[in-house]
Order: C-alpha cells, then sequence, then structure tokens
C-alpha cells in the first residue's frame, strides 16, 4: 500500500508492505545511506532518525506509523552538512570508521534540545542508547560539549547584539 | 616473526627496494611508480606506458592536486591520512592540496593486507623515499625552467624555490618534461629528511577521512548499489562446517511482495557449506520472505559442542604432549625438577565476538567476462583466491571495489561474506546485494577462539626465577584460513604465530618452554578469527597476570618484579631498527605509567592499583607498552568499577599523534570491554549470543578515566591498532586483587566471580 510521510522537507509517496521498517525504506526505497542498519532491534542506535523532532531508532519502526509524520535523517539536519554538531564533530575528530556516527550526531541534536548545555551523566544518559564499537566515547561527548558550548555563545551574542538593538532604537 | 610480516618488512630490509622508482609525465598529469629493475635503464615517456606496469603511488595533476593512491583498508585508523602525510613530508607538497583515494585490487599495488597494526611499519621508509624521489624530481626540472642550477634550488609547499623566483609544481607539471628514474641504489642512497627537520609527521592535523562521515556521505560496503540489482538475505546451517540442505519449503514465502526464490549455494571453496539464500527485489522483502521459508538440514558434526568442551578439550591438549615448542630452552624438565619452589596457574577466555557494527555484506556482479564485488575488506591477498575457487575462474577475472569498513577489528580479514554473493550472482546471472543480518554475523563470525593456558614458573632458594613455563591452547586462525602463514616450531611441528605471540616475552626468566597448541575442537566448531591483536589477547592475559602472582610470590612488588626481569641483554637486547633497545624499553615504559600514576601513593579502601605491560604484536614489531588500572571492588555485590587506565605508549616515530591517540583510546576501551563487558558461550555448535539484548560491549558511561602518554624518540615507527588491547585486562584483573585480594583467572571478569570468591 502506499504510505506518504515527509522526509528532510519533502514529501514522499512509497508503496510497501506497512510492517516494513523506516529503516529500509529510507536506505533502499528513497536512497538515502547515511542511516545505518546494525543491530535491527533498536539497541545500537544506528539508525537514529528524527520522527516529527524526536530521536527514533529507524529500525524498529514501522512505515505504518509515520503517515504524514516529518521525517529528518543525516543528510537534513543541516542543507550544507554544517549543523553545530557537524562541526564539532570534525573538531573533535570524534568518527574512526564512523558507521554509527549518523546515529550518534542525530541522537546528540536530539540530546541538546532536552539539555542545551549537558552534563556529563545526561550525555552519558542518553548516548548509552548508542553503540559506538571502535568506542570512540570520549570524543563524542567532548564533540557534545563543544557543541552545546557553541550554540550558547551564539545565542548570547545574539542577545547581546538583540539588546544592543533595542537600546539603539531608543 | 610471521612470514606474513616478513612480507610486509619495511622497504630498506627487504627485495622491495629491488624495484627502482620511475617518474613520468602521464595524459593526466605526473606520477611516480615503482617499476621493474629491467626497465631502469629505459624510462622514457614511451616505454612508460608501453612497457612497464608500474605501482602508482601518488599523482599530481596539472593543477597542482596531489592525489595519494592508498592501497591499505580505511576502518577507522584514519590510515590514508598517515601514509599521505609520510609522502607529502619528504615531497614538501601542499597539505591543503592533497587528497586521497582508495583503490581497487589490481596486481600493481602489490601484497594487499590491512592488520597486524602494519601499516605505518612498514609503509614508512617506502613512502619516503617515493616522496623524497619525487621531490627531486621536480627541484630538477623546476631548476631548468627557472633557469637556475637545481643546487640553489629548494621546494616547500609545492614550491621549488631559488632565491626570490619560485615556481609551483602545478606549473612544472603543466610545462616541464618529467622523466626520471631512480636505480636501486639511488634510491637506498635517497636522502630522507632527518627527523628535526619534518614538517608534517608528528604534527597534528584533521583526518581527511572524517568530514563526510558527519554528513551521512561516507560510502561502506552495505551502501554500494548496481541498476536493477537483486537483494540477498542468506539462511544459516546450525553449524559452521559440514553442513547440507535436506529439504526447502519456501510456499510461505511465496505471497511476500518481490520474493523471487530460494538458492541453494553450491559452492566449490566449500566456505558457505549449507547456505541457501533468498532473493527477493528488496531487501526488507529478503527479509520477510526468509523468515517464511522452511529449510531443514544434515547438521555437521559440531552440533552438539558446548563452550565447557571447547575448554576442557583444551585442557586435555596441554596435558598431552601435543602441539609446537616455539621456545625449548636446554634442561627446562630438569630446572623444574630441582626447582625448590614451583609456581602454576591455570587461564581461561571465553569466546569473542567481533560484532562489527556493518554487518558484513556484499554486492557481487559480472561485468563483460570480469567479476565484480564491491565490499570491505582487509586482506585482498587471501580473499582473492577464495572468489577464484568458488567461482571456477583466475584470479585476474576478479575485481574487488574498494569501500570504506564499517568495523574491522579483524572480522573482515578474509572476505568469506562475498562467496555466497558471487555465487548467488553467478546463479542468477543478476547483480545481487547480499547482507548478513545481525544475528547471521554473530553466528558465522570468526570469533576469537577460547583459550585455556598453564603458565609455571621455578624459583630457587633464594626466590631468584630460574625457569618458565607457558602452554597455550586454543582454536587458530591461520591454521583455517592461511595455512601458508603458519610457522614451524623447535620439534618441527606447525604453529600459528598470530595465536602464540605474546607468549614470547621480554623478560630473563631462565629455562623457557613456550608450546602452542592448536584446540581442533575448536576449529573443527567455528572459524577461529583474528580480533584485535590475536593471541596476545589471551597470551598476554595470562602472562601479566601470572607475573602479578609470581612477584606476590616473591614478596617482591609488582613493579618492581617486573622491572627486575626486564634485562636488555642476550635475546631480550632487541635489534635494529624495529626493536632496538629491545626489555630497556619496556621497562622505560613500565616506570613512567608507574610515575604517571603515583603507583606507590595509597588508595581508599577496596580500591587497587594493578598494572601490566605488552610489546604489542610481534617480537620484531614490538610496541612497547604499560597500563596501571585504579579499580574499585563493591564487596557486597561484587560489582567493578573501572576509575582510571594510565597508558604509556613507545611506538617509535608518531606520524599522526591525534590519530595514534585515538586509536589507543579504541584500543584500551576494546581491552576494558573484552575484560569486563563482553564475551560468549558456545552451546550446541553455536555462540549463545547474537545480538546486543544479551552481547553487552562497554558503553559511553562504562568509560574509565583515560591517560595515555607516547613516548617522544625517533625510532622506527611501529603499530598502534591493537597493542593497548591485551595490556588493559591484566592490569584490572591485578587490580581487583590488589583491591580485595581475590583472583581472577577467567575472562570476562564478572561481578559473580568476585562475589563467589569473597563470600
Amino acid at each position: 500500500m502506499t504510505h506518504s510521510f515527509r522526509i528532510n522537507g519533502r514529501t514522499v509517496n512509497t508503496e510497501v508492505p506497512l510492517e516494513t521498517s523506516l529503516l529500509w525504506v529510507i536506505r533502499d526505497e528513497l536512497g538515502l545511506k547515511g542511516t545505518k542498519y546494525s543491530c535491527g532491534i533498536g539497541q545500537c542506535g544506528a539508525c537514529t532518525v528524527h520522527i516529527d523532532g524526536v530521536a527514533t531508532r529507524a529500525c524498529i519502526t514501522p512505515v505504518a506509523a509515520i503517515e504524514n509524520k516529518d521525517i529528518t535523517t543525516i543528510e537534513g539536519l543541516d542543507p550544507d552538512g554544517e549543523h553545530v554538531l557537524q562541526k564539532a564533530w570534525i573538531e573533535a575528530q570524534a568518527p574512526q570508521c564512523g558507521y554509527c556516527q549518523s546515529g550518534q550526531i542525530m541522537q546528540a541534536a536530539s540530546l541538546l534540545k532536552t539539555y542545551p548545555n549537558p552534563t556529563d551523566a545526561q550525555i552519558d544518559g542518553v548516548m548509552d542508547g548508542n553503540l559506538c564499537r571502535c568506542m570512540a566515547y570520549i570524543r563524542i561527548r567532548k564533540a557534545i560539549k563543544l557543541a552545546a558550548e557553541q550554540t550558547s555563545q551564539i545565542q548570547q551574542s545574539t542577545k547581546a547584539a538583540s539588546a544592543a538593538a533595542k537600546s539603539g532604537g531608543r | 616473526m610471521s612470514k606474513l610480516s616478513r612480507l610486509l618488512q619495511p622497504m630498506s630490509n627487504t627485495g622491495l627496494s629491488r624495484r627502482g622508482f620511475m617518474i613520468g609525465a602521464t595524459g593526466t598529469g605526473f606520477t611516480l611508480a615503482f617499476m621493474p629493475l629491467i626497465a631502469q635503464s629505459c624510462a622514457t615517456q614511451s616505454e612508460i606506458h608501453s612497457n612497464f606496469e608500474p605501482t602508482v603511488w601518488y599523482a599530481i595533476d596539472p593543477s597542482g592536486v596531489i592525489t595519494v593512491n592508498v592501497a591499505e583498508a580505511e576502518m577507522g585508523q584514519h590510515i590514508g591520512t598517515a601514509l599521505a602525510r609520510i609522502i607529502a613530508d619528504e615531497l614538501e607538497a601542499d597539505w591543503l592540496n592533497v587528497k586521497l583515494r582508495y583503490v581497487d585490487t589490481e596486481a600493481k599495488f602489490g601484497y594487499r593486507v590491512t592488520g597486524g597494526s602494519w601499516s605505518i611499519w612498514h609503509n614508512f621508509d617506502l613512502l619516503s623515499r617515493a616522496g623524497a624521489a619525487g621531490k627531486q624530481a621536480l627541484i630538477e626540472e623546476g631548476a631548468k625552467l627557472l633557469g637556475v642550477s637545481k643546487f640553489a634550488c629548494d621546494a616547500h609547499k609545492s614550491q621549488v624555490i631559488c632565491k626570490d623566483q619560485s615556481i609551483s609544481y602545478a606549473e612544472i607539471v603543466r610545462r616541464g618534461d618529467i622523466s626520471r628514474s631512480f636505480s636501486e641504489d639511488e634510491l637506498l642512497s635517497m636522502p630522507i629528511k632527518h627527523p628535526d627537520n619534518r614538517s608534517l609527521i608528528g604534527v597534528d592535523t584533521q583526518a581527511l577521512d572524517i568530514p563526510e562521515k558527519t554528513t551521512g556521505q561516507a560510502i561502506y560496503g552495505i551502501d554500494a548499489s548496481y541498476p536493477n540489482m537483486l537483494y540477498g538475505k542468506p539462511i544459516l546451517p546450525p553449524t559452521r562446517y559440514g553442513a547440507s540442505i535436506t529439504k526447502i519449503d519456501d510456499t510461505a514465502a511465496l505471497g511476500v511482495a518481490g520474493y523471487q526464490q530460494t538458492l541453494i549455494l553450491q559452492d566449490p571453496s566449500n566456505t558457505v557449506p549449507g547456505w541457501a539464500v533468498v532473493v527477493a527485489d528488496s531487501y526488507h522483502g529478503a527479509l520477510r520472505a526468509a523468515s517464511l521459508v522452511k529449510i531443514t538440514w544434515n547438521a555437521g558434526g559440531s552440533a552438539t559442542v558446548s563452550e565447557a568442551d571447547i575448554l576442557d578439550h583444551g585442557v586435555k591438549l596441554i596435558n598431552s604432549k601435543a602441539g609446537a615448542l616455539l621456545i625449548e630452552d636446554d634442561n627446562v624438565d630438569m630446572v623444574f625438577k630441582t626447582a625448590a619452589d614451583v609456581l602454576s596457574e591455570r587461564y581461561t577466555t571465553s569466546t569473542v565476538l567481533h560484532f562489527p557494527m556493518e554487518p558484513v555484506n556484499a554486492l557481487a556482479l559480472e561485468k563483460n567476462g570480469i567479476w565484480e564485488i564491491h565490499t570491505g575488506n582487509q586482506w585482498q591477498s587471501l580473499t582473492l583466491p577464495v572468489y577464484a575457487k568458488a567461482l571456477g575462474v583466475a584470479e585476474d577475472k576478479i575485481l574487488m571495489r574498494t569501500y570504506l569498513i564499517g568495523g574491522g577489528f579483524g572480522r573482515r580479514l578474509l572476505g568469506d561474506y562475498g562467496v555466497p554473493a558471487l555465487l548467488a550472482a553467478k546463479a542468477l546471472g543478476k547483480p545481487i546485494k547480499l547482507v548478513l543480518s545481525r544475528e547471521d554475523d554473530s553466528r558465522f563470525d570468526s570469533v576469537r577462539s577460547a583459550s585455556v593456558q598453564e603458565l609455571s614458573m621455578a624459583f630457587d632458594k633464594q626466590t631468584k626465577v630460574v625457569g618458565m613455563q607457558h602452554h597455550a591452547a586454543a582454536g587458530w586462525p591461520s591454521e583455517v584460513m592461511a595455512p601458508g602463514f603458519l610457522g614451524t616450531g623447535k620439534n618441527g611441528e606447525k604453529y600459528d604465530p598470530f595465536s602464540i605471540s605474546g607468549a614470547n616475552h621480554w623478560y630473563s626468566v631462565g629455562a623457557h618452554r613456550v608450546r602452542a597448541i592448536s584446540n581442533d575442537l575448536a576449529n573443527s566448531t567455528f572459524r577461529p578469527g583474528w580480533l584485535r591483536s590475536v593471541g596476545p589477547g589471551w597470551t598476554n592475559w595470562a602472562l601479566e597476570s601470572f607475573m602479578d602472582e609470581a612477584a606476590h610470590r616473591s614478596g617482591v612488588d609488582p613493579v618492581e618484579f617486573r622491572l627486575q626481569h626486564l634485562i636488555s641483554q642476550g635475546i631480550n637486547k632487541g635489534e635494529k631498527p624495529n626493536s632496538v633497545g629491545g626489555a630497556d624499553r619496556l621497562a622505560h615504559v613500565l616506570r613512567r605509567a608507574a610515575q604517571k600514576s603515583s603507583w606507590e601513593s595509597g588508595l581508599e579502601a577496596d580500591t587497587g592499583r594493578g598494572v601490566a605491560i605488552t610489546f604489542g604484536q610481534e617480537r620484531d614489531m614490538p610496541t612497547w607498552c604499560a597500563c596501571v588500572a585504579v579499580v574499585r571492588v563493591d564487596r557486597q555485590t561484587g560489582h567493578i568499577t573501572l576509575k582510571k587506565l594510565t597508558l604509556v605508549v613507545d611506538a617509535g616515530i608518531i606520524v599522526h599523534p591525534d590519530g595514534a591517540m585515538a586509536q589507543t583510546e579504541g584500543a584500551a576501551l576494546w581491552g576494558v570491554s573484552m575484560a569486563l563487558h563482553e564475551g560468549t558461550r558456545f552451546k550446541n555448535g553455536e555462540v549463545e549470543d547474537t545480538n546486543l539484548d544479551t552481547y553487552t560491549p562497554l558503553r559511553m558511561s562504562d568509560v574509565p578515566d583515560l591517560d595515555i602518554e607516547f613516548v617522544k624518540n625517533n625510532y622506527q615507527s611501529v603499530g598502534l591498532g591493537e597493542p593497548g588491547t591485551t595490556v588493559v585486562a591484566p592490569a584490572i584483573g591485578n587490580a581487583i586483587y590488589s583491591a580485595v585480594g581475590v583472583r581472577l583467572r577467567h575472562l570476562p571478569m564478572t561481578s559473580a566471580d568476585i562475589k563467589a570468591e569473597l563470600s
């Protein structure tokens, strides 16, 4: 049957059985290969995407559950691949083999929405669901903190700029 | 030394240098290549194309872009970056112009294997000379174009410079006529920079493979596709060997959209006996159909084998005379018979899975008489003959396309997973992408074999160590997958060098015997694998736990006890260039780790420090490494909290410091994972744990504080992918003993084991 949903801002229709996992629809029907298959039981996080903004394991999400929803994959996180997390990931030189990193970054993006300035414990609590077999955990944690710092600096300077603009307007 | 590492000796030590370099302008720019000796006297441009089949390491195009051909597999070690830094440093290249190209299998790239922590070690000298030769040729031609003497010129950042004039490499390639050959003698005397003058080696940089790994653009084998390809999901038999299909009933699958058929594979290479492949027009279709296809098999002989059977068999073998004597000094038996005291202990390890994040997979197709296989692989030179046998074609009719690897760790040394894809493509006459499910991947992984080891030490009346024995029984990967690489022991018996390395340590212990025993029950139940570090994963666990026990038996501090036996003389003196310094360098990292970790300072209750050392992979390419672990044990629950690891590593010259750090972090944490978090068991001929519901590798919250330091020196650059892995478990075990007095002799170490000992 036909399923309709939005992915990275565009509406798509796909004809697959309704129990088909979103992971294979994304990868093989839509050709977006950045979302990875690894455990298939929602325990490793390599397939993490956002569904209506919430980090979700695509491998255990049937396509029937996403009718008319908004999906964001790693390819849609930032139009230029320059999301603050992606830049921090490079700065921290986080990836080794890199296979889990799309899922790590998508999970981290969700984490930063909940905890804009996360503690180690908060990072561990959320990111423990994402396995990195190269064990690049130290750098993943570091990259998340870098991204949080940079986001808060941007916000502060934006605030300062708007305050300055306001006071200038008086 | 293993035959394989001999094959890969640094260029200056082996016949690799018998081929000179040839440099010449080609249609696409400037290339530097190997050439056969016979052709060295006639390196004109026309003959470059007609006579030579050069091995091309890098090319400079007319815009100045330098493309480095990477023949090593990229699986997270950022190897292309490190190799390109070696070339670029000597070439005086502008690093911003350097790009990487991962090459497919072609004979001109020579022997292809990525493993053993060898990549930097065996390429360093070769690529340094390749870079230096390129610089020399560019300076000569640049000087001509500038109308100056080449002796007045130097090169810097892709420019040939003479006082206030300069010309870019790009312009030299565009305008120049570069035809230059270097004889073997010229190459051997090719000046290579003094280490102090290097500008890229040893200087931090960002790895070139990382950006695309943050955007989802990095392409792994599993991402490969081909027009109109079909998808395959294998159905695995109940035993790794000897199974045959007796009946297939796919009635229930016939209603699955896109299901085509279920193939029984006919495999002349006997890589996949008893396998079926469910074929569909989508992978999700193949998965769905596979769950509905019913197959019955005649199982092979290992259908009832358990982990305990394998370990018990190991004990039996150790008690027999079986095996190869890797070391057999005079009078070992006499020394033990007359000893004042003998310490003997047995150590065991459980089966371990590779569990790469990317399950193994391959896309296979035939095009114009050439079989193409699209997959990530670590040892193409081992794998190609297997494919040739499976297909019944010559090796030169098979092309392996190279992809990023989503986790190697030794799993992708043998490309067995390509065989079912090729056989299915042949049977169908169509391209097919075959992906093992996670559970498939685990079930027929080339696991790290369970092991049994017995160590003993003889002391004289003054508690001086006068003899030592180490007997190790395990499944042998090389015997099963690469028998040509077995060594021959002192008693004429064959042994797998990768499965016993580590036992031939750098301690001076008097009369020494090391016996390597192949566990044939393991070999016939599963395909033993090379898993990150291979043998030292068990040998060093036993050795370094045992050295701690021996220290305590002698009443000597464990650091001091080790230092007393690390004496740089005789066979432990070391040799140029790889192991210069010998046991002294091991003693140095040990002292430094003790110092950094404040070895002698006090700790809170139920908390202990433990130490261990390793020489990494092989005596002939030692990476000297010491580790101190700090562990707290909860006496009520037995819970082990690993608080900190301090590692000091001497790997000679470090090419890419941040990459080296990343490798060592990952290796050490793999060590933690195998010490405390993961391990499985055979039951009815199969591993019990096939997915993350029960197989539990280390996660972020399990990560201890890590303090890693590299020794700075200018010795031969050696390997870093594995050595940090095997030093960790014994350090943790020794720390547990120090914390609560419990000696654990089995990996993984569990809270239950500690609790049982404490109560």
